[in-house]
């Protein structure tokens, strides 16, 4: 049991002191995380926009296999991933295995469905009459759907913040294709991975709840926007 | 906030966000493939700094089985390797993917168990040991990793006359890092093999009363080397060999000998310089 308050003065310990593992480690998940979340939503907000906007022949079984996609586990993704950029692969040429840049690819690749989803989702139930109201206003195509966005920003505030725990949280890809290298592609979870075999839980409790602290202020600034 | 802010206030978050990311491009720098067991004793930790200060030159690793280090040499996608597995070494040096070996430093492999000793063990020879594990049905925690430690524990059981006991359910593989390996043989009060190195880190974590202890040791064939290999320029045309022949250099270095000398827990030194 003692192991487990250790764990929390620890954290406190370590945040304070400036620790320099510790901050390189929260520092380099931040970077990739976040990283990961704009492109998933830069590429997954018009992907969802279509397939939620528009109705097409085939939509029900896109839906389907997005919907199947949401279930991709991370460490598939990284062993494909670290298939592509080793270096006897075909993007092996640009040197991303064991960088941030390679786990980003991976990470976004996880978070991509999550976005598209929940925005064709979203956009879906928009309330029909909206469309009818602003066409027979005499609203431009550019304007409906502009003002379709507007009215599920908080949709897609949601899908950000969703796709953002997902990456923020994953161990597999990171590991895989990070390799977990100190000072360098070590996130936190890999760290806590690293804590947990090597049986130091304090270490490990410490670096969860940093990693629970981030989930939290990112949530509460997302309240906050809303409150807006 | 209208909706003309809202959406430009994203699309500029979005920008800053990207170009901060972009301009903290990974540096260059020498990467190295390793073993657990010299990652986890946090020998790695006490010396690179040393060698960047010294060199200039920045050092990256990751840890993982010496199997997998080769293979990673192999694909190129590492610059150099710090590994224990001679006979693999010397073979994949022949096969063309390894350039130049050098000895840096040993320890020795010991096996350990929990203090009650189930099967009986303590100071009985390795194939003895390894026999009455067997007969006992003693649970032995392998790393199943293809490792170093891992490579030399089933040419152990081989030369103890025993077919590896791959489906037994008595034996365990863990296919983590060494120091993972010892914590289950905890949990699960088994037996293990292990470096010397890193059953001292895991000693000293527990405060010098670990509930595993040595029970098997001392035979010649135990003996634990570890080398430092380049990679073949010819096979891996990007590598940084010239780096990589740096490191090789300092590491049998005396400096660095010295700093691995004095590199101990609980008074013990955990790896043993031999660089010639």
């Amino acid at each position: 049991m003692d192991f487990i308050v250790a764990g929390f003065v620890k954290a406190i310990e370590l945040l304070i002191s400036g620790d320099n593992s510790t901050w390189t480690a929260v520092w380099a998940t931040l970077k990739v995380s976040t990283c990961s979340m704009l492109l998933s939503v830069g590429a997954g907000l018009p992907c969802g926009f279509l397939i939620g906007y528009f109705d097409f022949k085939g939509k029900k079984h896109l839906r389907t296999i997005l919907d199947t996609l949401l279930a991709l586990p991370t460490v598939f993704i990284g062993l494909a991933v670290y298939a592509f950029i080793s270096y006897q692969g075909p993007l092996g040429e640009l040197g991303l295995l064991f960088t941030l840049t390679g786990i980003a690819i991976g990470q976004t690749i996880l978070a991509f469905p999550i976005v598209t989803a929940i925005t064709a989702s979203i956009i879906e139930n928009i309330d029909q009459d909206l469309k009818l109201t602003l066409v027979s206003l005499g609203a431009g195509k550019r304007n409906i759907i502009a003002t379709c966005l507007w009215e599920v920003r908080f949709g897609i505030l949601t899908a950000a913040v969703t796709a953002y725990g997902r990456v923020l949280t994953e161990v597999g890809i990171s590991m895989m294709v990070g390799g977990n290298i100190k000072y360098s592609t070590r996130t936190i979870t890999t760290a806590i991975a690293l804590e947990t075999n090597k049986g130091q839980f304090a270490d490990g409790i410490a670096l969860g709840v940093v990693l629970i602290t981030i989930a939290f202020i990112v949530n509460l600034s997302l309240s906050f926007l809303r409150r807006q | 906030m209208n909706r003309k802010q809202f959406f430009s206030g994203i699309i500029a978050i979005f920008f800053v966000m990207l170009m901060a990311i972009s301009v903290q491009a990974d540096s260059k720098s020498l990467m190295m493939a390793t073993t657990t067991s010299t990652d986890n004793t946090g020998l790695l930790d006490y010396l690179i700094p040393h060698f960047e200060k010294e060199t200039g030159i920045a050092l990256k690793w990751t840890s993982t089985g010496t199997g997998k280090a080769l293979k990673l040499g192999q694909n190129c996608d590492v610059d150099v390797l710090l590994v224990h597995a001679p006979p693999a070494e010397k073979k994949y040096i022949a096969s063309g993917y390894g350039k130049d070996r050098r000895e840096v430093m040993y320890n020795d492999f010991v096996i350990i168990g929990p203090a009650m000793d189930p099967a009986g063990i303590k100071g009985k020879g390795i194939s003895e040991a390894f026999n009455m594990i067997k007969g006992k049905k003693g649970i032995f925690i392998s790393r199943g990793d293809d490792s170093g430690t891992n490579k030399k524990e089933k040419l152990l059981w081989k030369n103890a006359g025993i077919q590896l006991p791959d489906k037994e359910k008595w034996y365990v593989q863990t296919g983590q890092g060494m120091l993972a390996s010892i914590n289950v043989a905890e949990e699960r009060k088994g037996y293990t093999m292990t470096d010397r190195g890193t059953y001292i880190k895991y000693n000293s974590q527990k405060g010098g009363n670990a509930p595993l202890k040595v029970l098997v040791e001392g035979d010649a064939i135990l003996l634990n080397q570890y080398s430092v290999l380049t990679l073949d320029p010819k096979n891996c045309p990007k590598a940084k060999y010239e780096l990589a022949l740096k490191f090789s250099d300092w590491m049998a270095s005396k400096n660095a000998q010295d700093l691995i000398k004095d590199f101990r827990l609980l008074g013990k030194e955990l790896f043993i310089p031999n660089a010639k």
